[in-house]
C-alpha cells in the first residue's frame, strides 16, 4: 500500500497528491511517469511525475477525474492509500541527461496546457535548480481550472498566463502568446517543450515547425502496464510505430501523428471521458469514436 | 468403474454450448474414483520413461501408485518434491508431448493421463488444506528473483526448499506473471488454482514484492550492491508482442493479444465490478495460431463476439496444443487457413472495418521445420471485421539485459544463459524461461527455473 499524505483539490476535477513510494522517488527524473491503481477492482492510471522528494520518499502526482477510476481517486483522503503505484517509467526528459553548461546557453520555452502545468512544473523546478532560468506559458481554460501558478511562479524564468476567455491575465489560446514572443517581441528560442491536451501540442507543434522552433512533446495515450508489453500505446512518430511508454513520454513533436494519436485516444473513451474531451477539443473535436460528432 | 485399459478415462468438461458464454474452467477434472481408476492403468515401469519427459523430472509412477492406493497426500508430497506448481502443470503443460508421449501405455492404446492425474492430486492437496512446510535450516544469504511467472516462482520456491531468504520483484500488481495476465481463467482459474499455488511458495518462506520494475524501480546492480543480494535469478519473461507492420494496424480495434488478455486477465474486464474497460467487438479476426491465439479467440467469444482465427499455413502447422484447438472448434471459433493478412481496413474515423487478406499455399519446408506459405498471385479478397487481435508471438523486454552491466544477450534480445545452471555473463546473474528462450511454456520455463536454482545454490555454496 502506498500512502497518500497530501491530497488537495487544486481546481474543480483537478487534484494533487503526495505518495509515499520510496523506490520511484529514489530513482524517477522529471518526463517519467507512474502507475497508479486505486484498489482491487481499480483500472491502471497513467500520471506524469509532478514533483519527488528524495528525502522523505515521496512522489508527487495532479489528476483530473475522467472516468470511473479517478473519480474514485479523487475522493481519497490525506492518510488513506493507493493499492499499487508503479515507477517511474518512461524515458526522462531528454534536458536530464545534458550537460548543465550546454543547457545554460540554451533559451528554452515550456508551454503547458491545462492539467499538463503539472508535468511542466518538475522540468522547470529541474532547471532552475540547474542554474537554468526558462520561460514558461502556462494556458488554461478560465481562471478557476489555473493549477501552479504560485509554484511555477516560483521556479520560471519568465511566467505568461493565459486563459482562453480572458477571465484571467492574457486572453487567448497558447499559441497566440508564442507568436507574441516570438514574432513581436523577437524572443529567441532554442528549444521549446509542450506538453497539454493533445490538440493544444498539436497546434503548438504547427506554429513551431513555421518559427522553426525544435519542439517536444509527451503524450499520455491509452496503456495498461507501461513496460512495453500491451502495445496499446503505439504512436507513429516520423513513420514509425513507437511505444509512448517505454520509448516516450517525450517525442519529437514535429514528428509525432496528432490526428493519429487523438483518435486512438476516443478507444475506450467513456460517456463522460467523451464528453471531457469534445469539451477540451472544442470545435476541433474529431469525434474518432464514432458515437459522437 | 468399467473401463479399457486401452483408453483414457474420460475427464469431464463443460457442455461447448455453455462454456462458449462464461468464464467457468472448462475441464472439470476426475474425481476420486475416476482418478483411482485412471492411475490403475498406469504399468508401473521400472525404467519410467515418462520421468524423463518431464522438464521437472516428477516421479510419475510413485505419485499415480499413491493415487491407485488412495493415498493422496503421499501422493502430493512427492509431487511436490519436484514441482511448486502442480496444479498449474495439470492444467496447462502439452502433456501429449512430454511425460504422455513416453508412456509404454501409450505403445499400444492411449497413454496414461498424467497431467489430470496431477492436477486431481493438487486439487484434492489445496482442497484438504495440505500446503508444503518451511525448511528448518536458514541459510545466510538473499537471492533476488525477478519476475513472478513459472521460471521465477519455481526457482524462488526450490531456493527457499534449501533455506535461503529469497525476495521475488514483479512488475505488475499482481503475482504470477503469464499465469495471471496470460492463460484465461477459463482454462487456468486465478482464485481457486494460480494463487493458492502462489501461497504455497510463500508458505515456503518466499517473499514477494509487487510493483518493482528492474531496470526502472531499481536494477540489477543496485540490488547486489546496495541492497544485499549475493544472487540473481532473472525469470522476466518474453512480454514485447509483436505487430504485422502492415497497413492500418494502428487502427482503433487493433490490438496485441497481450493487451486483449492482460484486459481480460489481470484486469479482469469481462466482470462488470471492475473499471477496466475493454471493447469486446462483434466480430473479431485473431491472427496466429498457437496457444495464445486460442486463448484470445475463447476469450473473445465469451466476450459475446463471432471469432475466426486467421493463419497462413495449413492445418497441420497450427502450433497450438491440439486440446485447446479441438475445445475452440468445439466453442464454434472458425478457422481461416492458408490466409494472410496484407492489410487491416480503416474507415474514416479511424476504426477497423475490415481485413484485406491473401490466399497461400504451401512450399518447401522453411528453417522452422515446416512448409513455408507463399501468397498465391491475385488471390486478395476482404471481409469485414470490427475487431483485429495479433497474436504473432512476442520477445523478451530489453528493458532490464539494457539497464544491467555485462549482461550478454543475442540478437534477438533474449539472455544468454547456460542451459545446465542458468548461468549468464555476468557473476552471480542467472536466468532461465522466455527470457532466455523466447515464447515457450510454462514447464519448460519451470524446468528452467528449477536448473538455475541448483545453479545458484552451487554458486553461493562456492
Amino acid at each position: 500500500m502506498y500512502k497518500i499524505l497530501k491530497a488537495k483539490m487544486l481546481a474543480e476535477n483537478i487534484y494533487l497528491m503526495d505518495v509515499e513510494a520510496r523506490r520511484v522517488a529514489d530513482s524517477c527524473l522529471p518526463g517519467q511517469f507512474v502507475i497508479v491503481k486505486i484498489d482491487e477492482k481499480g483500472e491502471r492510471i497513467p500520471l506524469t511525475i509532478c514533483d519527488y522528494n528524495r528525502e522523505t520518499g515521496t512522489v508527487t502526482i495532479v489528476f483530473q477525474t475522467v472516468g470511473a477510476s479517478t473519480k474514485r481517486m479523487a475522493m481519497l483522503k490525506e492518510g488513506d492509500s493507493f493499492r499499487d503505484f508503479v515507477g517511474p517509467l518512461g524515458q526522462p526528459s531528454e534536458l536530464c541527461s545534458q550537460p548543465v553548461d550546454e543547457l545554460k546557453k540554451k533559451k528554452i520555452l515550456f508551454v503547458a496546457g491545462g492539467v499538463g502545468t503539472a508535468p511542466v512544473y518538475p522540468q522547470v523546478k529541474w532547471l532552475k535548480e540547474n542554474g537554468v532560468d526558462a520561460d514558461v506559458i502556462v494556458g488554461s481554460k478560465t481562471q478557476s481550472l489555473l493549477i501552479l501558478e504560485k509554484e511555477m511562479e516560483a521556479v520560471a524564468g519568465n511566467l505568461y498566463v493565459t486563459t482562453d476567455d480572458g477571465s484571467y491575465k492574457r486572453k487567448g489560446m497558447v499559441t497566440e502568446v508564442i507568436k507574441d514572443l516570438v514574432q513581436v517581441q523577437g524572443n529567441k528560442y532554442d528549444l521549446c517543450i509542450a506538453i497539454g491536451p493533445m490538440i493544444m501540442m498539436k497546434f503548438v507543434c504547427l506554429l513551431t515547425k513555421e518559427l522553426s522552433l525544435p519542439t517536444v512533446v509527451s503524450l499520455n495515450p491509452i496503456m495498461v502496464d507501461g513496460t512495453g508489453m500491451c502495445g496499446a500505446c503505439r504512436v507513429l512518430v516520423d513513420g514509425q510505430v513507437k511505444f509512448a511508454c517505454v520509448d516516450g513520454p517525450e517525442f519529437d513533436g514535429h514528428k509525432v501523428d496528432f490526428d493519429l494519436a487523438m483518435k486512438r485516444q476516443q478507444l475506450y473513451k467513456t460517456e463522460e471521458g467523451r464528453a471531457y474531451l469534445k469539451a477540451q477539443e472544442g470545435d476541433t473535436h474529431n469525434g474518432g469514436c464514432g458515437n459522437c460528432n | 468403474m468399467e473401463t479399457d485399459v486401452l483408453k483414457k478415462v474420460p475427464v469431464r468438461e463443460q457442455d461447448p454450448k455453455v462454456r462458449a458464454h462464461n468464464f467457468d474452467e472448462v475441464c472439470l477434472g476426475y474425481n476420486e474414483e475416476e482418478a483411482k481408476c485412471e492411475a490403475s492403468r498406469c504399468l508401473t515401469c521400472k525404467n519410467a520413461r515418462c520421468i524423463q519427459g518431464c522438464p521437472v523430472s516428477i516421479d510419475i509412477p510413485a505419485f499415480v501408485e499413491k493415487v491407485k492406493t488412495g493415498e493422496f497426500e503421499e501422493a502430493i508430497r512427492i509431487i511436490n518434491k519436484a514441482s511448486s506448481l502442480p496444479a498449474v502443470c495439470g492444467r496447462v503443460c502439452p502433456q501429449e508431448k512430454q511425460c504422455e508421449s513416453m508412456c509404454i501405455r501409450g505403445i499400444k492404446g492411449e497413454a496414461v493421463s498424467i497431467g489430470k492425474l496431477e492436477r486431481f492430486v493438487a486439487d484434492w492437496a489445496r482442497e484438504n488444506g495440505i500446503k508444503p512446510t518451511a525448511p528448518a535450516g536458514k541459510k545466510d544469504k538473499k537471492v533476488a528473483v525477478i519476475g513472478s511467472g513459472p521460471a521465477g516462482l519455481t526457482c524462488a520456491g526450490e531456493l527457499a526448499k534449501m533455506g535461503y531468504d529469497v525476495t521475488i520483484f514483479e512488475a505488475l500488481h499482481e503475482p504470477g506473471g503469464v499465469l495471471v495476465y496470460g492463460i484465461p481463467e477459463f482454462r487456468l482459474p486465478k482464485q481457486n488454482v494460480v494463487f493458492p499455488e502462489i501461497e504455497n511458495v510463500k508458505a515456503l518462506g518466499v517473499k514477494i514484492e509487487t510493483n518493482v520494475i528492474i531496470g526502472k524501480s531499481t536494477t540489477i546492480d543496485e540490488l547486489m550492491e546496495t541492497e544485499g543480494f549475493d544472487a540473481v535469478f532473472i525469470g522476466s519473461g518474453a512480454g514485447l508482442p509483436k505487430f504485422m507492420g502492415i497497413p492500418g494496424e494502428s487502427a482503433n480495434g487493433v490490438f496485441s493479444a497481450n493487451e486483449y488478455l492482460t484486459r481480460s486477465n489481470l484486469m479482469k474486464a469481462f466482470d462488470d465490478s471492475y473499471d477496466t474497460p475493454i471493447r469486446p467487438g462483434k466480430k473479431v479476426a485473431v491472427i496466429g495460431a498457437g496457444n495464445v491465439a486460442m486463448d484470445a479467440a475463447r476469450t473473445a467469444l465469451r466476450l459475446g463476439a463471432d471469432v475466426t482465427v486467421v493463419y497462413r499455413r495449413s492445418e497441420k502447422e497450427l502450433s497450438a496444443r491440439q486440446e485447446e484447438i479441438h475445445h475452440a472448434k468445439e466453442e464454434g471459433i472458425k478457422f481461416n487457413l492458408l490466409t494472410n493478412p496484407t492489410e487491416i481496413l480503416v474507415d474514416e474515423n479511424g476504426w477497423v472495418k475490415g481485413m484485406k487478406c491473401i490466399r497461400m499455399e504451401l512450399g518447401e519446408p522453411d528453417e522452422s521445420g515446416r512448409r513455408s506459405p507463399i501468397p498465391i498471385e491475385g488471390s486478395e479478397f476482404e471481409t469485414e471485421f470490427d475487431t483485429v487481435i495479433m497474436a504473432l508471438g512476442t520477445s523478451p523486454n530489453p528493458l532490464i539485459s539494457s539497464t544491467t552491466k555485462g549482461l550478454e544477450v543475442n540478437k534477438r534480445k533474449c539472455i544468454v544463459a547456460e542451459e545446465e545452471f542458468g548461468r549468464t555473463s555476468k557473476e552471480g546473474v542467472f536466468a532461465g524461461g522466455d527470457a532466455v528462450t523466447g515464447a515457450a511454456t510454462v514447464i519448460l520455463a519451470m524446468g528452467a527455473g528449477k536448473a538455475a536454482a541448483k545453479g545458484i545454490d552451487e554458486y553461493l555454496k562456492a
